[in-house]
């Protein structure tokens, strides 16, 4: 479970200074669905680096399973998103050379998995998001839906405890935003994910149960009893 | 993965992989010419020494220069014009070359210093051969008194005039070494090789018998067998020597005691051929002998090699100096090239690199990646540059340029005292300009390529390093920042 305790990010950006995040307190119990709503600049995507292990607050601590993260090493950091979280990118991220198996492979290499087995996970994988026939092709030559799919697999095939998702269907039309949508609920109750979600799309955050939404760096987190 | 995420990047980036590629290969194949081209410099340099000194000779010891003594050095020739026939006469002189000499007890003394090898004692000579005749005049007498006529006598003598008469003669000049043919293995007949007939035997220490230079041998219609008178001497040509490169030390070779008789130099000798026990000690052993030999001058190789100039003098100062710097500065410019490329294209896989990292992948892992990438592209660069290389080195070789080697002459009393060669009659000094010609080869050592290997590494793992402390400095936040 994830707890943020006064967490404050400032930037520099020249000789002024951004407040990208402002004493933000949050709680997530395992297994949530949070949806982040905000306007651009609102400190969103700090929010999902912060719960990501990618970047460190200015101030406040934020524990994950108890520990607090801001406190450990870089490379235990490293570990910590190696084993424990699963990122899904707006542009999908994928390495544009490796196939759509070997990308997925990408997040078994620091796991230190052998060859094979990392090989069979990533075409699990795969198959697990409807691409068990795409597995040698390269993220050229899939659509964009398709792609999101890889990263997707990619992201879960780890088996991570946590599943953060930056705008997943910002690249997407409607249609495959919906299909993308559903494989991503199915893994999240499948292998019963934290699953952390930032998204514009209204329609998407109307679905989530818990709903944060940051403005200014300030956060509010209501329940969505709707959904 | 590390190996398929490495080739298919490269052939994702083939072209600017070929540029960073090409700009190492040209710095590694000026190097690998540079280089080749030096150490032909260095054979075509060794061959000249070679020439005057045989092989194996580390060091020359002769008489310490001297004031010179005057008219005695001239040789003079007298001949007889007041005969009535005109019948051929032939007068030769036999010259110590270069005037100086030492007794042959130096050679022992040479040859107990610490850190000498082998001495061995020779003396080289200058044979000036003047033959022809005198025609005498006739004496015309005339009536009228002709203009310009010698007159004789006057009143009621005849009068009349010498008309005709003179002298025709040629001069025929070779030198004449006497070689210690006890110890065959140093000295100046070691840099020709026997070509037809033998070489002497130890046993032929005074007796008539000669090696004659091929050159010579040509000019003169020797072959072995033939006989060559040197002052009313005879000597049968035993075998023709062809000179390994350049002109031969001399053009006949007699055996030592032979020579000294013929000049009138008994246990007298010109130079001491010295070898070295240890070639990395020649310095010492030089001093050592100047020291504890008194009135000596000794000549290493390197001091003679000082001595050499001419085009090969020019071409080797060229590759030596703006050779060497060309390439350094080729090579620095590529390196710089080729890791500001590799961080550019880093530069352009920010998020490929953040999104690797906040997978987990750590720093170490990513930046290996980058100069897995970089040392690929320098060994491609090495390859390339390799194969220009021995083109170019190749192209070197089969053109073969000429270079002249001028030796000695200018330089004074440092040079190749009192050596076969040079020295004609009448010549004041003991430093002798020799005149050789050389071909240019570009030979491509294992060295070489080793070292062109150690700099494609080298360029590859300096472009990997720029871009693998930009990839090392990249954040996983980077990654997502991006995307905003």
């Amino acid at each position: 479970m994830y707890e943020l305790k006064n967490v404050t990010k400032r930037y520099a950006r020249g000789k002024d200074a951004v407040q990208a995040l402002d004493e933000v307190d949050l709680a997530i119990p395992d297994g949530d669905r949070l949806v982040i709503q905000g306007p651009t600049g609102g400190g969103k995507s700090t929010l999902l680096q912060m719960l990501g292990c990618l970047d460190r607050p200015t101030s406040g601590e934020v524990f994950l399973d108890g520990t607090d993260v801001t406190r450990l090493s870089e490379a235990r950091l490293t570990r910590v998103r190696s084993e424990n979280i699963g990122f899904v990118f707006q542009s999908f991220n994928l390495i544009p050379t490796l196939t759509a198996q070997e990308n997925v492979e990408t997040a078994l290499v620091p796991l230190g998995i052998k060859v094979k087995e990392r090989r069979e996970l990533a075409a699990d994988a795969l198959r697990s998001v409807g691409l068990g026939e795409r597995l040698g092709h390269l993220p050229g030559e899939m659509s964009g839906g398709q792609q999101q799919r890889v990263a997707i697999a990619r992201a879960v095939v780890k088996k991570p405890k946590v599943l953060l998702a930056d705008e997943p269907t910002g690249n997407l039309d409607e249609g495959m935003r919906d299909e993308i949508m559903d494989v991503l609920e199915r893994l999240w109750m499948e292998h019963g994910l934290t699953f952390i979600m930032v998204t514009h799309d209204s329609a998407l955050a109307k679905k989530a149960p818990r709903l944060a939404t940051l403005r200014k760096g300030r956060i509010t987190v209501k329940e969505n009893a709707g959904a | 993965m590390f190996f398929t995420y490495l080739r298919r990047e490269l052939r994702r980036r083939r072209k600017a992989a070929l540029v960073v590629a090409s700009g190492l290969a040209l710095g590694i194949a000026l190097v690998i010419v540079v280089n080749s081209v030096s150490n032909g410099m260095g054979k075509a340099q060794d061959e000249v020494l070679q020439s005057l000194y045989g092989l194996g000779t580390d060091m020359t010891v002769t008489k310490a220069a001297s004031a010179s003594t005057g008219d005695a050095q001239r040789p003079r020739f007298r001949f007889d014009a007041r005969s009535d026939d005109d019948s051929e006469q032939s007068s030769d002189r036999v010259m110590v070359q270069g005037f100086t000499t030492l007794p042959s007890s130096t050679v022992t003394e040479v040859a107990g210093q610490k850190g000498v090898s082998t001495a061995v004692g020779g003396l080289s000579l200058n044979v000036v051969k003047v033959s022809g005749q005198f025609t005498r005049g006739r004496f015309q007498q005339n009536g009228g008194g002709a203009a310009g006529g010698f007159q004789r006598g006057g009143g009621e003598q005849p009068q009349g005039q010498v008309e005709g008469g003179g002298a025709d003669f040629d001069i025929n000049q070779y030198t004449v070494y006497g070689t210690d043919v006890t110890k065959t293995g140093i000295g100046p007949l070691t840099s020709s090789k026997i070509t037809s007939g033998r070489t002497f035997r130890t046993t032929e220490t005074d007796a008539r018998v000669a090696v004659a230079d091929s050159a010579y041998a040509k000019e003169k219609k020797y072959k072995v067998g033939s006989t060559v008178t040197v002052k009313g001497t005879e000597y049968t040509v035993i075998g023709i020597a062809t000179a390994n490169s350049g002109d031969a030390a001399a053009g006949l070779y007699i055996p030592l005691k032979q020579a000294q008789t013929l000049a009138g130099q008994k246990n007298k000798i010109t130079t001491i051929y010295v070898k070295a026990t240890d070639s990395q000690q020649i310095d010492g052993v030089k001093e050592a002998i100047q020291k504890n030999v008194l009135g000596t001058t000794v000549t290493t190789s390197s001091d003679l090699a000082k001595t050499v100039s001419g085009s090969l003098s020019t071409v080797s100062s060229l590759a030596g100096k703006v050779g060497k710097w060309l390439s350094v500065a080729v090579l620095v410019a590529a390196f710089l090239v080729a890791g500001l490329l590799t961080s550019a294209a880093v530069s352009r896989r920010v998020r490929e690199f953040g999104t690797l990292k906040a997978l987990g992948w750590k720093s170490g892992r990513v930046t290996r990646q980058v100069i897995g990438e970089a040392v690929v592209n320098g060994l491609v660069g090495g390859v390339l540059g390799i194969a220009l290389g021995l083109a170019g080195a190749y192209a070197v070789t089969a053109v073969s340029p000429g270079l002249e080697a001028q030796l000695g002459g200018s330089t004074g009393g440092a040079g190749f005292g009192g050596g076969p060669g040079g020295g004609g009659p009448g010549g004041s000094g003991r430093q002798a300009a020799r005149t050789l010609q050389v071909a240019l080869t570009a030979p491509v050592s294992v060295t070489t390529i080793v070292l062109a290997v150690g700099l494609a590494v080298a360029g590859g793992l300096t472009a990997g390093a720029f871009g693998g402390w930009r990839a090392s400095r990249l954040r996983p936040a980077d990654a997502l920042r991006r995307v905003e």
